[in-house]
């Protein structure tokens, strides 16, 4: 069994290569859009240009990291074997939690005490004394629960996901277990991994996306806006682990991965899309029913608005392509036809956070520009980094996994 | 009853790990396998029997875009045309409002049309009396029926069941089919290189 797996040159190339164009872009955003300076709606856009598409990319390829973890912690739940050969892959991608986590956490802090009214409205003391409706939402938007929660919940996803890829490379060193031993190493798997879910549904589940995307329009919201996130960021997620899959597999690694696993980790990816456009129509058809003033003025911008074109698109991507696309067995077993839809949906979800944020913070004057894209290219650098260190570093098959057999023989 | 009457050579097996090498046998020699019948579904048997994909789930397609536009079609015309509606205030193209009732005609559709084309396709109908090979065949025996033409000497057939570990080999006369002419099971002719069990 070949356990040393050594990065091929063109990846790290591209991984440099990414990364400098979005430091590039950084630097290019911090000289030209003074993001020091005080935003304002209408007036100084460019500085809130900064801080919006930081906290937009931050917090998507944060979430779409951390969404490796939730699926190795439901498959452990669920004590599914079939994954087991392709579980160094999530574990890998799940590895950057803790870096991407960091830079997020350093972008909402500097938000949020900085006092950027033009991205959440409500760290403005002034502003919310005069609000209504603001007012009632103190005790919830407030910027000392927001840092405290944001802190734990990061700080949990760190530890916890910690913890569940330690248990997984001592069982390298553990060799073949008997009944016993695996009995006890998969409990302590189950321990961790529901410790996990349960701060996963408290935090993507339900507040985090409350805090960090939905308080951008803070007198508007929805009670389905977390699962939507979850939605988009576990598509997402799934998306990325079938892109390294692909890239093991056509590099001769991941020996016992076959086109079953490539299948189901499509049919996820098929499955999800649906997903989403069930919650985003669902939250939609709602606000449109009921009509209501409070709800519709987050849409009115978005349909009406000049983000028409996006939000269709939007819909475009991340459910008309999917659903006809990988509809068919074949395609879901075609490393080329997957690698496609899978760059397509994280574009797609990409652009769902992108009109998530840009709405509330940029109004009408939005842009999808290089800058935007020069740092989505930061993060993408940022995540091929730290994946690729893990891949080249730790063994890409779980040998003594006790569900290893299962996994080999899987037959869907 | 289009299909008419034909001989069977039947073998029965007790043990999956005796079926699979045997199946292979049986197609390697040449003999046609009418149908294998398993008390629960065994992985990898069609695959091993070198039966084709199922054209199912295409028929399952078409009728879920025929629930689509049957929906669409439907409360588009009644709704803007026929019978148009002031419901709060809601533009009479009210599309948003129609989604669910779309998705519940598409779902309606390919599952009746699903369940409708697998009865034909598996030849089952109320009042239509199958023909059963073995009845033990629902219970704990993998029971492998052998179509047999007027070259097949039946005696050689059973002969080599035997050998590839039947535990139980009659010849039996059945009826194949009931409607419309038989579905006939296309099969591949066997290769040495196929993967499977």
């Amino acid at each position: 069994m070949s356990h040393s797996f050594e990065l091929p040159g063109s990846y790290k190339k591209w991984t440099m290569g990414l990364i400098g164009v979005g430091v590039i872009a950084l630097l290019y955003g911090f000289i030209m859009y003074h993001p020091l300076e005080n935003g304002g709606h209408g007036a100084a856009t460019t500085s809130t240009r900064f801080w919006a598409v930081l906290l937009q990319n931050s917090v998507f390829w944060l979430l779409v990291v951390n969404a490796s973890m939730f699926f190795i912690g439901v498959t452990t739940l669920a004590m599914g074997g079939w994954q087991v050969a392709l579980r160094r892959v999530p574990e890998a991608i799940s590895s950057v939690v803790p870096v991407l986590g960091g830079i997020a956490l350093l972008i909402l802090m500097a938000i949020v005490w900085g006092g950027r009214d033009d991205v959440y409205p409500w760290v403005n003391k002034e502003l919310v004394d005069h609000d209504k409706i603001l007012l009632g939402k103190k005790g919830f938007l407030n910027p000392v629960f927001y840092s405290i929660f944001s802190v734990i919940t990061i700080f949990l996803w760190w530890i916890l996901g910690k913890k569940l890829r330690s248990l997984s490379l001592e069982s390298d060193n553990a060799g073949h277990m008997d009944y016993e031993t695996g009995d006890r190493w998969i409990k302590k798997n189950i321990l961790y991994a529901s410790l996990f879910i349960v701060v996963f549904g408290l935090s993507v589940g339900s507040t985090a996306p409350w805090l960090w995307i939905m308080s951008i329009d803070a007198h508007w919201y929805s009670t389905m806006f977390s699962w939507y996130t979850f939605a988009s960021s576990f598509v997402s997620g799934m998306s990325l682990i079938a892109l390294y899959i692909v890239f093991l597999k056509n590099r001769g690694q991941l020996e016992f991965v076959t086109e079953e696993h490539i299948h189901d980790i499509g049919k996820f990816m098929f499955a999800f899309s649906v997903f989403w456009t069930y919650l985003w129509f669902s939250q939609y058809m709602l606000i449109w029913y009921a009509n209501l003033p409070e709800e519709t003025g987050y849409y009115k911008i978005r349909v009406f608005g000049p983000y028409r074109g996006i939000f269709f698109l939007n819909l475009i991507l991340n459910f008309v392509c999917p659903l006809l696309i990988l509809m068919k067995k074949s395609v879901k077993r075609n490393y080329t036809m997957l690698t496609f839809m899978a760059v397509l949906i994280i574009f797609g979800h990409w652009i769902d956070f992108w009109q998530m944020v840009m709405p509330g913070t940029m109004k009408d004057k939005a842009h999808l520009m290089p800058f935007e894209f020069g740092i989505a290219a930061l993060f993408i650098g940022i995540i091929m980094w730290r994946v690729g260190d893990y891949l080249s570093k730790h063994p890409l098959t779980a040998k003594n996994h006790p569900f290893l057999k299962e996994s080999m023989i899987h037959h869907v | 009853m289009a299909g008419g009457i034909k001989k069977f050579v039947v073998g029965c097996f007790d043990d999956e790990a005796v079926l699979f090498p045997a199946v292979k046998k049986v197609r390697r020699a040449g003999y046609k396998i009418h149908d294998v019948y398993t008390p629960f579904p065994v992985h990898g048997l069609d695959h091993a029997m070198g039966l084709r994909e199922t054209s199912l789930h295409t028929a399952g397609f078409i009728y879920g875009i025929t629930g689509t536009t049957t929906a669409l079609s439907c409360i588009g015309w009644i709704f803007t045309k026929d019978w148009p509606l002031n419901i709060g205030g809601k533009p009479h193209f009210a599309l948003p409002a129609w989604i669910p009732i779309t998705f519940e005609l598409t779902v309606l559709f390919a599952a009746v049309g699903m369940v409708l084309t697998f009865c034909y396709l598996c030849q089952l109908s109320p009042f239509i009396k199958k023909h059963h090979f073995h009845p033990r065949a629902t219970d704990d025996l993998f029971v492998m029926a052998i179509e047999c033409t007027d070259k097949t000497n039946d005696a050689e057939v059973q002969d080599f069941l035997q050998a590839a570990g039947a535990k139980e080999i009659n010849v039996q006369h059945a009826e194949t089919g009931w409607w419309l002419g038989r579905y006939d099971r296309e099969q591949k002719l066997y290769r040495e290189t196929e993967v499977g069990y």
